[in-house]
C-alpha cells in the first residue's frame, strides 16, 4: 500500500506552530538585513532596457533631417488615432517627407504598432517615461519635441533588427 | 504626604505618561512602516525630515484635514461614541502599571506608578474588555454590513480569548498571591521572571495579547481582504485616527502587561549586586522596562508582517481547543510548582 505522507497531513511539530512560526519569524528577520530594491525616484533615474517602450519618436538622421518618408502607414495602424502626417515634396532622395508630423501624447497608448509598421525605421520607441502636461495643447507633440539624433536611440534600432 | 502633594505628583505622572504614549503611538506607526519595508526589501518612509522622521505629523495633519463622513443610515450619537470610547480605554488602562521602582525625591518617597490599587490586575482586564465595546458599536452603528460582521467577529474573538487571557494571568497570581502590580513585579526577582517559570502561562498568555488587541495574525474584525476595512470602514478623518491611536496604545498596553506579568517589569536582574547608587539603579531600572517593552512592540509589528491571517474556524479552534486547555495545564504546573517547592 501507498503511505506516501501528502502535503496537507502535517507532522505533530508543524500542528503545534511553534517551530513553524519561529521559521517564518527567522526569514522575516533575515530579510530586514538585505540590501533594498527601491529606486528613490526622482534622484535616481530607472533606466529601461532597449526592449522599454517609452515615448515614440521620429529618427534624425546625422544630417538633420527626419528619416520619415511620410508613407502614413504609421497613422494608419495606429489603433487611438495619435498621428497626423502631412506628406510634402522634396529634392532629396527620398522625395517626400512630412511637413507636419504629430502625435497626440494624450491619446498614444504606447503600443509601438507605427515603430513595428514603419518600412523606414523612422520612428522608434525611446526611453522617456517622464511624461506630463497641464493642457491639451501642451500635449500635441510635434516635429520639434518628436526629431531625436538617431544616436540617442541606437540601441532601440539594434534591439527591433534583433528581434522584430 | 500631604494630600497636595500626592495631587500633584500624580498629574506630573499622569502628564509624563500621556505624552509618552502620544509620542510612542506616533512613532511606532513611523516604526510599523519602516519594518514592514524592511521586511519587504524597501525603505519605507523617508521624505518628510530626516529618514522620514516627521512622518507621523504629516500623517496626523493629512487626517485631520481629511472630510469627516457619516454614513446617512449610521446612528450618529454612537457613531462619533465609538472612537472615543476606543481611545478613553486605551488611555486609562496605562494607570495600573508600574514603570518603575519606588523613587525618594526631596524626602517623599514617589511610586513609578500612576495609581497603585491593590485591584489592579483586575482593572486591566475589565477595561481591555470594555475596549470591545468600541469595536462593536462601532460596527454596529456604522450602517453597513461589512462594519457590523467585522464588529460582531471582534465580540466573539474577545469572548474565546480573554478566557485563555485570564487563566493565564490566573497562575501569575498564584505566585504573586496579590493582584498589586506592584506586587507581581517584586515577586518576579532576579531571574524568577514568570515567563520562565511558566512558559505555557506565558505562551498563551501572549497569544491572547495578540487577539486582544487585534493585530494580526488575529486582526479579523478589520481584515482587509473579506471586509473591506472591518469596523472602521465607515469612518473617516479625525474618528479613524482614533482607532487608529487606540490600536497601537493598546499595542503598548499589551506589551507593558506582558513585561509586567511575565518578563519581570522593571527589574534588572541581580542589579543590587553592583552597589550603585540608588539614583542611578532607579533610572537603569525605568530604562531596562522601556527596552523590554521596545523589543516587546518590535516583536509584535515583526510577527505582523511575518505570519498569515487565521481563518476564522481556525482562530476559533485555537482559542477553545488549544489555548484554554492550555491555560488550565499552565495553573496546574503553577500548583504543582508552588506544592513541590514551597514558593
Ligand atoms: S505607440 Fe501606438 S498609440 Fe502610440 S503613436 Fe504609436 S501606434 Fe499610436
Ligand atoms: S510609417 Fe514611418 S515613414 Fe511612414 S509616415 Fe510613419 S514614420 Fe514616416
Amino acid at each position: 500500500m501507498n503511505l506516501r505522507r501528502r502535503k496537507k497531513d502535517l507532522t505533530f511539530w508543524e500542528r503545534i506552530y511553534i517551530p513553524e512560526i519561529i521559521k517564518g519569524l527567522a526569514l522575516t528577520l533575515r530579510t530586514m538585513f538585505k540590501p533594498k530594491f527601491t529606486v528613490e525616484y526622482p534622484e535616481v533615474k530607472f533606466i529601461p532596457p532597449a526592449s522599454y517602450r517609452g515615448r515614440p519618436v521620429l529618427v534624425m538622421e546625422e544630417n538633420g533631417k527626419e528619416r520619415c518618408v511620410a508613407c502614413g502607414l504609421c497613422a494608419r495602424v495606429c489603433p487611438p488615432l495619435a498621428i497626423e502626417v502631412q506628406a510634402a515634396e522634396t529634392q532629396d532622395e527620398k522625395e517626400r517627407y512630412p511637413v507636419k508630423f504629430e502625435i497626440n501624447m494624450i491619446r498614444c497608448i504606447f503600443c509601438g504598432f507605427c515603430e513595428e509598421v514603419c518600412p523606414e525605421e523612422a520612428i522608434v520607441m525611446s526611453k522617456d517615461y517622464e511624461l506630463s502636461f497641464s493642457s491639451r495643447e501642451e500635449a500635441l507633440y510635434g516635429k520639434d519635441k518628436l526629431l531625436t539624433p538617431i544616436k540617442q536611440v541606437q540601441d532601440r534600432i539594434d534591439f527591433l533588427r534583433h528581434y522584430k | 504626604m500631604t494630600i497636595l502633594q500626592l495631587i500633584a505628583f500624580t498629574a506630573v505622572k499622569i502628564l509624563v505618561i500621556f505624552t509618552m504614549m502620544m509620542l510612542t503611538v506616533s512613532y511606532l506607526v513611523y516604526f510599523e512602516r519602516k519594518i514592514s519595508a524592511w521586511a519587504q526589501n524597501r525603505l519605507g518612509p523617508n521624505r518628510v525630515g530626516w529618514f522620514g522622521l516627521l512622518q507621523p505629523f504629516a500623517d496626523v495633519f493629512k487626517l485631520a484635514l481629511k472630510e469627516d463622513i457619516v454614513p446617512t443610515n449610521a446612528n450618529k450619537t454612537i457613531h462619533t461614541l465609538a472612537p472615543m470610547i476606543a481611545l478613553f480605554v486605551a488611555f486609562t488602562t496605562y494607570a495600573v502599571i508600574p514603570f518603575g521602582p519606588d523613587v525618594t525625591m526631596f524626602g517623599i518617597t514617589v511610586p513609578l506608578v500612576v495609581a497603585d490599587v491593590n485591584i489592579g490586575i483586575l482593572y486591566v482586564l475589565a477595561l481591555s474588555s470594555l475596549g470591545v465595546y468600541a469595536i462593536t458599536l462601532a460596527g454596529w452603528s456604522s450602517g453597513s454590513k461589512y462594519s457590523l460582521l467585522g464588529g460582531i467577529r471582534s465580540s466573539a474573538q474577545m469572548i474565546s480569548y480573554e478566557i485563555s487571557m485570564g487563566f493565564s494571568v490566573g497562575g501569575v497570581l498564584l505566585f504573586a498571591g496579590s493582584l498589586r502590580p506592584v506586587a507581581i513585579v517584586q515577586a518576579q526577582q532576579g531571574w524568577m521572571w514568570n515567563a520562565v517559570l511558566q512558559p505555557i502561562g506565558f505562551i498563551t498568555f501572549l497569544v491572547s495579547a495578540f487577539a486582544e488587541t487585534n493585530r494580526l495574525p488575529f486582526d479579523l474584525p478589520e481584515a482587509e481582504p473579506e471586509l473591506v476595512g472591518g469596523f472602521h470602514t465607515e469612518y473617516s478623518s479625525m474618528k479613524f485616527a482614533g482607532f487608529f491611536l487606540a490600536e497601537y496604545a493598546n499595542m503598548i498596553i499589551a506589551s507593558a502587561l506582558i513585561v509586567t506579568l511575565y518578563l519581570g517589569g522593571w527589574q534588572f536582574p541581580y542589579i543590587e549586586s553592583f552597589g550603585l547608587p540608588a539614583g542611578l539603579v532607579a533610572i537603569i531600572q525605568v530604562l531596562t522596562f522601556l527596552v523590554k517593552i521596545a523589543f516587546l512592540l518590535f516583536f509584535f509589528i515583526w510577527v505582523r508582517w511575518s505570519i498569515p491571517r487565521f481563518r476564522y474556524d481556525q482562530l476559533m479552534n485555537l482559542g477553545w481547543k488549544v489555548m484554554f486547555p492550555l491555560s488550565l495545564i499552565n495553573i496546574i504546573w503553577v500548583a504543582c510548582l508552588i506544592m513541590i517547592f514551597n514558593l
